[in-house]
């Protein structure tokens, strides 16, 4: 038994926030001053707060160190781990309250939080199945697969009433339900990790932090529905979470917790990786069955449901990494005690990805029927440097935006199906007054757009031209007849897309168009920017009375379209010659360039 | 023999099960438009023509599956928008210049366009750049003119075995390619057959040759290869 155990994020943001290193110098301190003994330094997956990396936590004190480099290693482990001393300027410190916390369950985005699925992230280390299965890992499957028939196994998924993670809810336990009664085998299971939202990081977080228990909750649903195969579907974008995913496999083939005859009894099953090649599509059921084929990923028309034909056109139960996630729990803990959690209708928690203008950006996870603004503001922390929060997009390129009055409304997949946008993946992109509607959906379209697999005609080309449609709005060139043809075709191409990618591609269009159609007139007929951030809507300008002549804009301007001469009256900026870039604006000392937005009077 | 009652465009028509809702509407005189369906050929629904409304929802008749009591509209007011509105896109997305086109007055997108009354395109021209390859000794082809409908695709690997042909690329950029994206006359895998000539319902993919407006194509011709095969 170790005196003190240090644990240190291991996920991709904090990773890239050198916590690698960090861990590194820590075990070289902890070496150096004697204390290899006492003091056990644990990698362990994402732990949330990605914004504040790299984080650690240390045991059993509970101190919280935020931002921690290298070099401070060694005043942390001779103050700390020596003398007992908390190091506090490396402590998270409540920015309102300008209060140091102590201990990281008094940190409010973690008081607020109910961690179900993400439980084991940031608690052991994924590499090691050891500290799994001492937090009660692979427990589950062992009751599974010696207390129940594959029937009952089935039974308790569909009584939780746990909906798809993936972003459509559909009710997991009838999936199980529909494969299981398939009569042709073989049959196969697949986790779908290619996630590809802007702005989600869930399933990699998960599969980063946790990965047994995927493995876990596949093998579970294998001997429910009675397929001996897996594949794991993971974006190649993601290597540390593939790396991790190719330990665990190896690790639980090893513990003979995968591969023949599974804990002794007649249930074999094993998994497969299989890399994706950077298509968003293959998120989508069909592409991805198609893809893991080695075919082109390429949606088909359903039905037949992958249920009847899916990999190999053998019936197949595919979900998402997140769904997976829970499959554990439900199965060791029962369907009761899932829904004491969550909403009626959406039992259980979400995990989102919380990022854009919000302090505390990173992993959550909260019960479902949380509302938008807990999430937001009293997680999240919310909006920085004083700015008004003004919208929150989530479902990504599938997705809305809600506006600010409307985020009282509770987190379940029918509250936000109402607003015009969907639960999606999880990822919560946060907006603030210097976002604008126009130019975020755009971003959107632009991304489906150029991620349509160009099969069916009206995503292919009926995108492009939405597109087309709001460059002009974002360049001034468009007329009041364009909001029409946008909604028209946006209807046009959600109803007669052959895959979810096209039918949904509109709604980031769709939805703004309805919440923020004041910023659309503002674009179209005012020629303005109201958040000044379509460029070709701007105007730079110097007001004489505060510019000192002090010539540094003029070095400053990198097309030359300020003139002036230094110490000699104001300068001035030629709007023709002007490309906005605004860095004269950022290197005047004297806040002499004002930007302005709208057509001229 | 299980027989089932479906429901087109106010008709009863006891059918069986199994057939998709476009054969039981041809069966039954309902003309519904197609482009990228081909007799002899699998269905993929990737035009998306061939939409109709089933108690609200609308689906692609050549590969959806009848069923017992299913009620189908094939043209509503609705329906034939959406229609018009998908050949407008496929006109826009291409140059098709019917004047100087080796298929004009034999051409299946423009017989569509005639059909679902599309009187002008609505959406601005894209006017991309394609070349045209004409490397192969008896057969070019001009993908200004391509609809991405796959038939050459699925007959080269259906009918003829030889996979030519295939997609690159994705959204906008997609195209159709000579294995590993070579130019036709190096493609090892051709055979020359010529019936992705015959299955091209444009004047994509045509003989060499021909001058405005002569091209004629015979895409039955493949539903009468299955027919004979099956009877060997």
């Amino acid at each position: 038994m170790r005196r003190l155990n240090v644990l240190v994020c291991a996920g991709a943001a904090c990773v890239s926030s050198q916590s690698q290193e960090t861990r590194d110098a820590l075990r070289v301190e902890v070496e150096r001053q004697g204390l290899a003994e006492e003091v056990q330094i644990v990698e362990t997956g994402c732990m949330g707060p990605c914004e504040l990396g790299p984080v650690l936590v240390v045991y059993p004190d509970g101190a919280f160190y935020v931002r921690v480099k290298p070099a401070d290693a060694a005043e942390i482990v001779s103050e700390h781990f020596l003398k007992g001393r908390p190091v506090r300027r490396l402590l998270w410190e409540d920015p309102q309250a300008r209060r140091i916390v102590e201990q990281k369950k008094q940190i409010p985005f973690f008081e607020k939080q109910l961690k179900v699925v993400l439980s084991n992230c940031g608690a052991i280390d994924p590499e090691n199945l050891d500290e799994y299965i001492a937090v009660g890992g692979y427990e589950a499957l062992g009751r599974v697969l010696t207390e129940r028939s594959p029937a009952e196994a089935v039974a308790e998924i569909e009584a939780s009433g746990l909906r798809g993670r993936g972003g459509a809810g559909f009710p997991t336990g009838l999936k199980w339900r529909l494969v299981a009664q398939e009569k042709r085998t073989p049959k196969y299971v697949v986790c779908n990790g290619d996630e590809g939202d802007p702005g989600a990081f869930m399933d990699r977080s998960l599969l980063e932090g946790d990965p047994h228990a995927i493995l876990e909750g596949m093998a579970i649903a294998a001997y429910a529905v009675g397929a001996e195969k897996g594949y794991i579907y993971v974006r190649a974008e993601y290597p540390l979470a593939i790396s991790r995913l190719r330990v665990a496999i190896e690790q639980a083939r090893r513990a003979g917790l995968l591969g023949t005859r599974i804990l002794e009894t007649d249930f074999s099953f094993d998994v497969e990786l299989r890399i994706g090649a950077g298509a968003f599509v293959c998120g989508e059921e069909t592409a991805l069955i198609a893809s893991i084929e080695g075919r082109r990923g390429i949606p088909r028309t359903r039905p037949p449901y992958p249920a009847a034909r899916g990999v190999f056109d053998q019936p197949t139960l595919i979900n998402n990494v997140e769904t997976w996630g829970n499959i554990r729990h439900i199965a060791l803990r029962g369907a009761a005690w899932f829904r004491t959690m969550g909403t009626a209708t959406s039992p259980g928690t979400k995990v989102f990805a919380l990022s854009g203008k919000v302090r505390n950006t990173g992993l959550v996870e909260v019960p479902m029927g949380t509302t938008l603004r807990e999430l937001v503001f009293d997680i999240g922390g919310g909006i920085p440097d004083g700015k008004a929060c003004k919208a929150v997009q989530t479902g990504g390129p599938s997705g809305g935006c809600i506006p600010e009055h409307l985020l009282d409304t509770p987190i379940d997949y029918e509250s936000l199906k109402a607003l015009g946008t969907i639960m999606g993946s999880g990822g919560v992109i946060v907006m603030d007054e210097d976002n604008c509607m126009v130019n975020i959906a755009r971003y959107f379209l632009e991304f489906t757009c150029d991620e349509s697999c160009g099969t069916c005609v009206p995503c292919r080309a009926g995108t492009r031209q939405m597109l087309e449609i709001l460059d002009r709005i974002v360049e001034g060139r468009a007329e009041a007849a364009d909001v029409e043809r946008l909604r028209s075709l946006g209807e046009t191409i959600r109803r007669t897309s052959l895959c979810g990618l096209g039918q949904a591609a509109p709604n980031p269009v769709l939805s703004t168009m309805e919440h923020f159609a004041d910023e659309y007139r503002a674009h179209i007929e005012e020629g303005r920017c109201p958040a000044r951030v379509c460029r070709s809507l701007l105007r730079y300008e110097i007001d004489p009375s505060t510019c000192r002549a002090c010539d540094r804009c003029r070095q400053a301007c990198p097309v030359e379209a300020i003139t002036g001469q230094p110490g000699k009256g104001s300068y001035v900026v030629n709007a023709d010659a002007c490309i906005r870039c605004g860095r004269c604006r950022d290197v005047c000392p004297f806040g002499a360039v004002a930007v302005t937005s709208g057509r001229e009077a | 023999m299980e027989r089932i009652t479906v429901k087109i465009d106010g008709r009863d028509i006891v059918t069986s099960p199994g057939r998709t809702i476009l054969e039981v509407a041809r069966e039954n005189g309902i003309r519904i438009p197609t482009l990228c369906h081909l007799d002899g050929l699998s269905d993929v629904g990737a035009c998306r023509l061939c939409i109709v409304d089933v108690r609200g929802q609308l689906v692609t008749a050549c590969t959806t599956r009848v069923a017992d009591k299913m009620e189908v509209l094939t043209a509503t007011e609705t329906v034939q928008a959406y229609r018009r509105t998908i050949l407008e896109l496929l006109f826009a997305e291409g140059n098709h210049i019917c004047a100087f086109c080796v298929s004009n007055g034999g051409c299946e997108l423009q017989d569509l366009a005639c059909e679902l009354g599309m009187h002008s395109v609505r959406v601005p021209y894209a006017f991309p750049r394609h070349r045209i390859d004409a490397s192969h000794p008896r057969f070019l082809i001009d993908r200004d003119r391509c609809v991405l409908c796959g038939r050459c695709v699925r007959v080269c690997a259906e009918v003829e075995g030889a996979r030519t042909w295939d997609f690159a690329e994705r959204g906008s950029h997609a195209r159709v390619i000579t294995d590993l994206d070579v130019d036709w006359g190096d493609a090892a895998s051709c055979t020359s057959c010529g019936k992705c000539v015959e299955v091209c319902p444009t004047g994509a993919i045509v003989r060499k040759g021909a001058s405005n407006g002569e091209m004629r194509k015979r895409p039955e011709v493949v539903a009468g290869l299955k027919e004979r095969r099956k009877h060997g």
